[in-house]
């Protein structure tokens, strides 16, 4: 017992083997960026100088800022295990009362007060809705899918409500002159503001301690509650999050649109979900990036714009998007499988009959886990 | 060990799921610096009593007392404040994140001058769980590999060091040996004595009768939900505590 160099634990070998197996297992991400790179190869040697072009790029990055911004809270709430339909409706919500508080300081006319106005009532909409989920799936237990369909219809019904169903144009000309339209240095404003969030929701999640408990509570729940984790304050902040983001979205929409676009983000949520599994993070909980997410919210992009370019019916995209998307679950839950896999085979005492009950932590268990959740 | 005081003590406590009443007034008494066996049939409310000790359930009724004072455990951040830990039987792990991030878990370091931000020092949590391991005399390949990915007594030990990192009072280990081998097991048991020996009450959960005649200084008894025997450890036989545990011989009067 006092010298721990002689007592090796038997069970595990650095082989090359079990080294490769565990990177695979842990960097989703890698695949999933070779395939973006392949792609934009693929691309740039079709169409050199149309796909490839300053005017393009610019275009490709413009098209996915907002759902970049949206896919960083996405990742938050499916590394809980959860899943939030409302976005897009939440992002439409948070456009309508925005672009009405702005109509009220002079509409098109509006100046920087107005537009500021403007942006907090989009972000504090959004923190409601979202704060609305988190309470509702965190406290009273009710599952994210059910929580957040419910919210999906109500926010997209409220904001019919509030405009007769009819868009909103009355959006401040400086608003869209710069943040809709205008850049910096020759890049977007909207794609400056893709990145900054992008970055900072990278290192919340990468760095902090609000990170690992959004990661813990998706891994185990009920364990997280038991070390002392506030499982349920942090699922009502990680939901507020994403939340926040839509409402930021629904601003950022304004500003690019012009408009309201009520009718334009019904599949904004499974675009974003799309993304944010593509990326490698997992629906079962625990695991994801926000780089991987951003990889992923590319994807789609340049193939939908390669196909555009290449003159290729470009629905087909939405045909390529839905295979690779089974496809990356299917890893994903393969990669899980040979982790737990080669951990039991890893280890060379053959358990007793009852190890195997006691080992709550053979994934994936996310249906038991979420459940769990509710009984806390 | 009549010369040891008590440290905690649960008197009476009932809790039900349902139709299933898992503890039917069940007592339970710890002393000072002791290794206490808790064992029973499967089913005999073990688990659930650790569970209602350790803040992680409720009793439905019942008293708790910690040195001689009557408490209510809240919750489990409530116990560990107490200076009470657990290594629960499923272990409570988060399998995606690494031994060290599970070993801080609800407790992480946080860097210097950043902490407002809730920046992780995750290096000193790395070299502390190091630490904690050495002293635990296991070794683990990979800090960072993810949980999930170790074998079942690689997992065992990342719980049991988890909570004899934190206890000031007392551990309860349910069924901590459970998935090991004959040399990780010993290891624990050794690990077990020496928590003990700092000071700290031990709850040991076994099904493995010599185990509990070899580490234990007394043994409590679990029957149906409540406590029917108890013994120095020293002076009994496996088959007393096997007659105790399927009614064979029954010491205490249970209402
Ligand atoms: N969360 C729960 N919901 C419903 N019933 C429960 C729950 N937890 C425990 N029980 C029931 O309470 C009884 C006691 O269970 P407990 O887990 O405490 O037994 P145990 O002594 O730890 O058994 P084992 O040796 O098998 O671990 C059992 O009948 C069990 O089915
Ligand atoms: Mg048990």
């Amino acid at each position: 017992m006092s010298s721990p160099t002689t007592e090796h634990t038997p069970a595990v070998r650095p082989t090359l083997a079990n080294r490769v197996r565990e990177y695979a297992a842990g960097s989703g991400t890698i695949w999933i960026l070779g395939a973006l790179v392949a792609l934009v190869i693929a691309f740039t040697v079709l169409a050199p100088t149309t796909f490839a072009s300053a005017y393009n790029v610019r275009s490709l990055f413009t098209d996915a800022a907002i759902l970049l911004v949206l896919g960083v809270g996405m990742t938050f709430v499916i590394i809980t295990a959860g899943i939030d339909l409302s976005v897009g409706s939440v992002l439409v919500f948070s456009g309508v009362v925005s672009a009405q508080v702005m109509s009220a300081f002079g509409g098109t006319e509006a100046g920087l007060l107005g537009v500021f106005a403007g942006l907090l009532v989009a972000l504090l909409s959004g923190v409601a809705w979202g704060a609305l989920n988190g309470v509702l799936i965190g406290v009273f237990g009710i599952p994210p899918l059910i929580v957040t369909l419910g919210t999906f219809g109500a926010a997209l019904g409220l904001a019919k409500v509030l405009t007769n169903g009819v868009d909103d144009r009355n959006v401040p000309t400086i608003l869209a002159d710069t943040i809709g339209t205008g850049t910096i240095g020759g890049i977007p404003w909207l794609v400056i503001i893709a990145m900054v969030v992008t970055v900072l929701g990278a290192l919340l999640l990468g760095l902090t301690r609000f990170g690992r408990h959004t990661k813990a509570i998706g891994s185990n729940a009920e364990g997280a509650r038991r070390v002392g984790v506030a499982v349920k304050p942090q699922l009502i902040k990680v939901y507020a999050l994403a939340g926040l983001l839509a409402g930021l979205g629904g601003f950022l929409s304004l500003a690019r649109f012009s408009t309201t676009t009520i009718a334009g983000h019904t599949t904004d949520n499974l675009t974003v979900i799309a993304a944010v599994v593509l990326g490698g993070t997992s629906l079962f909980g625990g695991i994801g990036s926000v780089v991987g997410t951003a990889i992923g919210v590319f994807i789609p992009a340049v193939l939908q714009n390669g196909f555009v370019i290449l003159g290729i019916q470009p629905f087909w995209q939405e045909f390529a998007v839905g295979v690779v998307l089974i496809l990356a679950v299917f890893f994903d839950q393969y990669r899980r499988r040979a982790r737990s896999k080669g951990a039991s085979r890893r280890g060379k005492h053959p358990a007793p009959p009852r190890a195997t009950e006691s080992l709550g932590a053979a994934p994936p268990a996310p249906a038991g886990a979420k459940e769990r959740i509710n009984n806390g | 060990m009549s010369s040891k005081k008590p440290l905690l003590q649960a008197r009476s406590i009932t809790r039900s799921f349902g139709q299933v009443q898992a503890l039917r007034g069940a007592s339970f008494d710890v002393y000072e610096g002791e290794i206490v066996a808790l064992i029973g049939d499967n089913g005999a409310g073990k688990s659930t009593l650790v569970k209602c000790l350790s803040g992680a359930d409720r009793p439905d009724g019942g008293e708790v007392l910690l040195e001689g004072k009557p408490v209510s455990i809240t919750s489990p951040t409530h116990a560990q404040s107490l200076g009470i830990e657990t290594v629960y039987q499923d272990l409570s792990l988060a399998p995606d994140l690494d031994p060290a991030a599970n070993l801080f878990l609800g407790r992480e370091l946080l860097k210097p001058g950043l902490g407002w931000l809730g920046v992780l020092d995750n290096s000193r949590m790395q070299s502390e769980a190091r630490a904690a391991f050495r002293e635990l005399g296991t070794e683990l390949l990979s800090f960072t590999a993810p949980v999930a990915s170790l074998s079942g007594g690689q997992k065992q030990n990342v719980a049991v060091a988890r909570s004899i990192a934190w206890a000031s009072k007392v551990v309860f280990m349910d069924e901590p040996t459970a998935a090991l081998g004959v040399v990780q097991r010993e290891k624990v048991l050794d690990v077990i004595r020496r928590v003990r020996d700092k000071g700290i009450s031990v709850v040991l959960i076994s099904h493995n009768m010599p185990e509990v005649i070899a580490v234990a200084d007394r043994v409590e008894v679990l029957r149906l939900g409540q406590r029917v025997a108890r013994f120095e450890a020293q002076q009994s036989t496996v088959e007393d505590l096997v007659a105790a545990m399927t009614g064979a011989l029954i010491q205490e009067d249970v209402a």
